[in-house]
């Protein structure tokens, strides 16, 4: 059987997905980038090939995420696409008609608007990371409950108490103080949903309009304690898709089997041995090339040397063969 | 006196030219530096914007490399910019630097005011030569701003990009170093021919118009090289300000050349009808333009908590909407990851990219 892999490396969670050639969804890895984006890639590839048990013919790569150039440098990908176009992609695959992607990851928050399955329009999160994941992530393991449980507290409660949602750092002194006057944990929880659902539409919507069919999606589309908050706010129907929490990995995939049947050409993939035998290591170092001193970074395999990045002037970058990206 | 300025882009090329012809000892800041970041965030109010930290970061650098005079900008109206001289100035003395500091205001009613300012700066000179100062400065500006537009429209085409991009560094270089009128002339031309001569593919890119506050707009440093970045992209950048323009509007009341600002504010209205500090009424007045003129979509670029781009950010939605034009907002700080940046302005293009596909199928 032929294979695409489609890998999504983001800040919080490293996703692996293989498809068919129809598109569907074989197997897939959502795993913890634990702040190790190399070894994430290597283990999230080894988990998936066991997993698959067996040859696997790998006809094309593509990759997104923040990570997507790391992953691109140790896979070898066809396709390097952001994440938003990623999204959008894969949303539009399992609903065509959508018209509204809601998409929180640990980082970054988007929205992104389609029309006739192409985007028409995004936002994402400015400079600040309030109302992301990482945030819920922080609030939960100070609350002592793991994240799992987070959205079934949350649906129990049945008067959410206000929490101020527009600054993660105000959001939090007043949960602290909520939580200090004897509020139930749940309504707390709730109040915490509702708040970064109209901290989402206020500084990621923007005034965008929203339109039906809306597909919320990301790793917090797990949390149903956010659906709800949206549902109620929106007063809309929110449909969280089967794989929401590796859709930019599906959309990846689904990119680079566009790619590769497009042009008919063979995959650059790096294959099994280089993947999993060699030792992936990444190191930085102060260029003294000008006065900015850039904190270059270099990614090596064993001895060699497969990419630089992180100078202004592209002086490291573009010394070894770089393929443009877009 | 040895006097110095904060960077600005390609500003330090005519403010050099000028400064020389004054017959002035001209310490320059060294180039925009993460340490210039350091200097100037660690010594800044936390909540001023990015402009003003590179402005105090440049005159640390420059002071401590014997600068003791500064030449700054003022400014009114409630852009921040025009108390950032007074600001500057109380910083570098509470650190303990002794220097004089030199303030161009913007003249409110008559030129001669300008005049009356310079004239601290020109005790070495005759009236006479500071005009020609001034004017070769010009000159020096005018060329460079060519090679400017030449490789914002060559980049995006070009097959090899850093080509390109090394004659561009490289024409600058020679023309700063022009001592005449011919020597830049010579300098201009023959870099303007080999950009000229590039080899270009044949795909015709998408067009954006850069809008926004002005030091964002024109400071690589202070946009993470946006307009390079997206060159790389295959996009054409047209830059909605230059130097030229500041220089002509707010400093010499628009003697120099025929002011383009009116037709910006006329395009602003029904939008935004009156000014709100800073550029605000211009990145409005600028994107309608932009989307008259057709292009693809428009980014906003502009430092944190910027007010007049706030403002003029959310007059942008319904600009877009009514006038058709995708917009996308940046704000910059003191952030060193790119790839949050990186990622937007691909997203963008790729959906500007499929749009233009999809509407030339269509017809």
């Amino acid at each position: 059987m032929s294979y695409y892999l489609g890998v999504d490396i983001g800040s919080v969670s490293s996703n692996f997905v293989l498809i068919d050639e129809f598109s569907n969804v074989l197997e897939k890895i959502y795993m913890r980038t634990e702040g190790n984006p190399v070894k994430a890639v290597k283990q999230g590839y080894k988990e998936l090939m066991e997993k698959m048990k067996g040859n696997v013919n790998i006809k094309g790569v593509g990759t997104t995420g923040s990570g997507r150039h790391l992953a691109d440098i140790i896979l070898g990908a066809d396709v390097v696409k952001n994440e938003i176009t990623a999204h959008a992609v894969a949303a539009s695959f399992f609903h065509p008609d959508a018209r509204t992607i809601i998409e929180i990851g640990g980082q970054d928050s988007k929205m992104i608007i389609l029309q006739d399955a192409i985007v028409s329009d995004f936002a994402m999160n400015t400079v600040c990371a309030a109302g992301t994941g990482s945030f819920l992530d922080q609030q939960a393991s100070r609350l002592n409950i793991l994240i799992q449980d987070f959205g079934p507290a949350a649906l129990k409660s049945k008067q959410p108490v206000r929490i101020a949602g527009r600054c993660g750092v105000f959001a939090e002194s007043d949960m602290i103080h909520k939580q200090q006057m004897g509020y139930p944990i749940e309504d707390i929880l709730m109040g915490l949903c509702e708040a970064l659902v109209r901290n989402y539409l206020n500084n990621v919507g923007k005034g965008k309009k929203i339109e039906a069919p809306v597909i919320f999606q990301g790793g917090v589309a797990a949390n149903a304690g956010l659906k709800k908050a949206f549902e109620k706010i929106l007063q809309m129907e929110i449909k969280v898709p089967p794989y929401h929490d590796v859709m930019g990995a599906v959309g990846a995939a689904i990119l680079a089997r566009e790619y590769i049947e497009e042009h008919g050409c063979a995959s650059v993939f790096k294959g099994d041995a280089f993947i999993t035998e060699g030792q992936f290591n990444s190191s930085s170092f102060e260029c003294k090339g000008c006065p900015n001193m850039c904190e270059v970074v270099c990614i090596k395999r064993d001895k060699e040397a497969l990419a630089y990045w992180g100078d202004r002037c592209k002086m490291w970058e573009t010394s070894i063969g770089h393929k443009e990206v877009g | 006196m040895k006097i110095t300025y904060p960077h600005m882009g390609n500003a330090h090329i005519a403010i050099n030219a000028m400064l020389e012809n004054l017959k002035l000892e001209v310490i320059p800041p060294p180039p925009i530096s993460k340490k210039t970041f350091e200097l100037g965030v660690k010594h800044c109010p936390e909540f001023a914007c990015m402009p003003l930290k590179i402005n105090l970061g440049n005159f640390i650098e420059a002071l401590e490399l014997g600068a003791d005079t500064i030449l700054m900008a003022g400014g009114w109206g409630p852009c921040r910019f025009g108390y950032y001289a007074q600001v500057e100035r109380d910083i570098l003395e509470d650190l303990g630097f002794d220097f004089e500091m030199v303030i161009l205001e913007a003249p409110d009613s008559r030129v001669s005011e300008l005049f009356q300012q310079l004239q601290a700066l020109g005790k070495n000179v005759s009236i006479w030569e500071a005009f020609k100062a001034l004017k070769f400065a010009w000159y020096k500006l005018q060329m460079v701003e060519k090679l400017e537009k030449k490789f914002a429209y060559i980049h995006p085409r070009a097959a090899d990009k850093n080509r390109a991009e090394d004659i561009y560094d490289q024409g600058l270089l020679e023309i700063e170093r022009a001592q005449d009128k011919s020597d830049v002339d010579e300098a201009g031309s023959k870099n303007l021919e080999r950009l000229d001569n590039i080899v270009i593919t044949g795909e015709e890119p998408i067009r954006i118009g850069l809008v926004g506050e002005i030091y964002t707009v024109l400071e690589p440093m202070a946009n993470y090289s946006i307009a390079r970045c997206l060159g790389r992209l295959n996009v054409e950048v047209d830059n909605s300000i230059y130097i030229s323009d500041w220089l002509n509007d707010h400093l010499l009341g628009s003697l120099a050349k025929k002011s383009h600002r009116k037709h910006l504010v006329k395009c602003a209205r029904p939008y935004l009808n009156y000014s709100v500090g800073g550029h605000g009424l211009e990145t409005v007045g600028s994107t309608v333009d932009y989307a008259r003129k057709k292009f693809d979509g428009v980014i906003q670029v502009g430092p944190l908590t910027c007010m007049p781009e706030i403002v003029a950010q959310s007059v942008l939605s319904s600009v877009s909407k009514d006038e058709g034009i995708p917009c996308m907002t940046l704000y910059f700080d003191e952030h060193a990851g790119t790839a949050g940046i990186q990622t937007r302005m691909e997203a963008f293009t790729d959906m500007l990219k499929r749009k233009k596909t999809l509407t030339a199928l269509t017809h």
